[in-house]
């Protein structure tokens, strides 16, 4: 019986043979991360350990949510997390200016790779999936003990085997592949198990979709989502490290506790309506929804090409008038990229704020709170009632193209509307 | 251990940002988070918890966010324990880690309401109703997980392995 993508690398870094669902193992960490909210937390639960940092060039210590910093306490928070990275000379600390949404700049640094262990404190570190790794989320005292010892445990993930087959139809994108899915299982679908994306329609997806699909695959419980790792990958990958790294691919024989087909060619641009993830309808079937504004960004959509979408629909035209459109670009590489692109000059001519990379409108932090009754269309990934604001405020999530379109004509559309 | 208290009752994908939202996440002083736990979905909660209670919801409690903060804010308002269909596996890990007790039930949830007082008995899983009488058994916690939880989480259980 052989062993899926997942199962290969958990009995790697675990020192066994063969490892099965279910298993409790303890295995080696290649990387951890932390960020200005969960870094804090982390790190007095490292001390109480009483140990050195187990390999200070293997943990990024990123201060991406609340910075720069939107008040005293969250300022208190950042200097807590720039003072442990001198004081323990970790390498891969980012200050502010320098630094990006966390799970946009680790794999543009090149400092997470194919066939590694990565742990996060942080959910949305499965985002690492995309290029092969298993990748999944913890909290500050997992990453505090992790830091001392280097390896952490998991329960071995069951995995669910999504064949995707076909091809994405124009302004069709990841959001939308990994939304359906999520409306088809729903946000406990594959909790505790891992989603492998495999099948022809891979190769059609580009890196930007991946990253954006297993970013979300906490949203349907996954404990990680993988991609297997292709041409695609490598040519990502070449211009951004030159670390060794091992491809691991799922045995024929695999075992997979259910099996889930999606024709890419048959999606649809499709939103998430409050206040579940799950809540998916494609934007063709929805009645006329009124916006008040619009957030492009994200660790799920913050990348040069989601940009690109979304200026391919915005150039030359206005923000509509009852709309504040806020686009936040991933990294400062996404940024400058951008910019040179032309894509910024038309955004700030259309009349949408254009922000530094911070984490801030996502996770109701700042840059863009919701007030009692304002609606906003974006491309984070939460829904959650209060998640970007009052309790009362209401988020739609959706693709760049999709938000773009809708900021465009002040109510949820699709960017067939626009371009008509 | 056992425990005896009033029942906090919620429904289904309780996630972690309603538990403790974000806009309190400047903070990880437990005692500040646990005065706003909650506060989005029941504002009755802060105000009405007593220092033993018990909080039971249905499936997938704590889904969403890795923060430990959500935990933290629980167990700092007094919470003794959380009952639930079915856990969020981050929350579940952050949950025992930091030594707040958890039991999974299934469907068996169903048979505990709003306002019940139970009788929780950790080691053995049994859980009692003493407004209803019935009985209820929950899923024992792997060995493993058992060492992290009686050492009292995870970082004592580090401590206490081989260096």
């Amino acid at each position: 019986m052989g062993m899926t993508m997942t199962e290969k690398i958990l009995a790697a870094h675990a020192g066994c043979e063969k490892v099965e669902p279910g298993q409790l193992i303890r295995a080696k960490t290649d990387f951890l991360l932390a960020n200005d909210i969960t870094g804090p937390q982390a790190i007095p639960e490292f001390e109480k350990i009483g140990r050195p940092v187990f390999d200070p060039d293997k943990i990024a210590l990123i201060p991406d949510h609340f910075v720069p910093n939107k008040d005293i306490k969250s300022a208190e928070q950042a200097k807590a997390l720039r003072e442990f990275a001198r004081k323990h000379k970790i390498t891969h600390y980012v200050e502010a200016g320098r630094m990006g949404i966390e799970h946009v700049l680790l794999p543009e640094m090149g400092w997470v790779r194919p066939g590694e262990v990565i742990i996060g404190a942080d959910s949305h570190t499965c985002t690492y999936g995309a290029i092969g790794a298993f990748a999944t989320g913890v909290g500050g005292t997992d990453l505090g003990a992790a830091m001392a010892t280097g390896d952490t445990w998991f329960k071995v993930p069951s995995s669910i085997k999504v064949v995707l087959t076909g091809a994405l139809p124009e302004w069709v994108c990841g959001k939308d592949v990994i939304l359906s899915l999520i409306g088809k299982i729903g946000v406990d679908g594959a909790r505790y198990q891992a989603l492998e994306f495999t099948g022809p329609g891979v190769a059609n997806l580009s890196m930007t979709d991946r990253f954006t699909i297993s970013n979300m695959a906490i949203e349907a419980g996954a404990k990680n989502g993988i991609f297997p790792v292709d041409e695609k990958t490598v040519e990502y990958l070449k211009a951004r490290t030159n670390h060794p790294y091992t491809v691991y691919t799922a045995d024929a024989d695999a075992v997979y506790e259910r099996e889930i087909h999606i024709d890419l060619g048959k999606l649809s641009p499709v939103v998430a309506l409050p206040h579940l993830p799950e809540n998916v309808k494609p934007v063709a079937e929805l009645p006329e929804i009124k916006i008040d504004q619009v957030v492009i960004g994200s660790c799920t959509n913050g990348r040069i090409d989601d940009l690109e979408q979304a200026a391919k629909i915005i150039a030359g035209r206005k923000i509509h008038p009852d709309v504040r459109a806020i686009i936040i670009p991933g990294t400062q590489e996404v940024y400058m990229e951008a910019m040179k692109q032309g894509y910024i000059a038309q955004f700030i001519a259309a009349g949408a704020i254009v922000s530094t990379p911070t984490c801030g409108p996502c996770l109701g932090g700042y840059m863009g709170i919701l007030a009692a009754g304002e609606r906003c269309v974006s491309t984070t990934n939460r829904n959650f009632r209060g998640r970007m604001g009052h309790v009362d405020s209401e988020v739609y999530l959706a693709g760049p193209a999709v938000a773009a379109a809708s900021a465009i004509l002040g109510r949820i559309a699709e960017p067939k509307e626009v371009l008509a | 251990m056992k425990f005896t208290g009033k029942v906090w009752r919620y429904g289904d994908n309780i996630d972690t940002d309603v538990i403790i939202p974000a806009r309190y996440l400047n903070t990880s002083n437990p005692q500040e988070l646990a005065l706003h736990c909650m506060e989005d979905i029941d504002k009755s909660f802060v105000t009405g918890v007593k220092a033993g209670d018990i909080m039971v919801a249905d499936n997938n409690f704590g889904c969403g966010s890795s923060r430990e903060h959500a935990p933290v804010a629980i167990k700092a308002s007094g919470i003794t324990c959380v009952i639930a269909a079915t856990f969020a596996r981050i929350f579940y890990r952050n949950a025992i880690n930091i030594g707040l007790p958890l039991l999974e039930v299934g469907d068996d949830v169903k048979k505990i309401k709003a306002g019940d007082v139970l009788s929780v008995d950790l080691e053995s899983g049994e859980i009692v109703n003493t407004t209803s009488g019935e009985t209820i058994k929950a899923t024992p916690l792997p060995g493993f997980i058992q060492d992290i939880a009686k050492a009292g989480g995870l970082i004592n259980y580090v401590k206490g392995s081989a260096q």
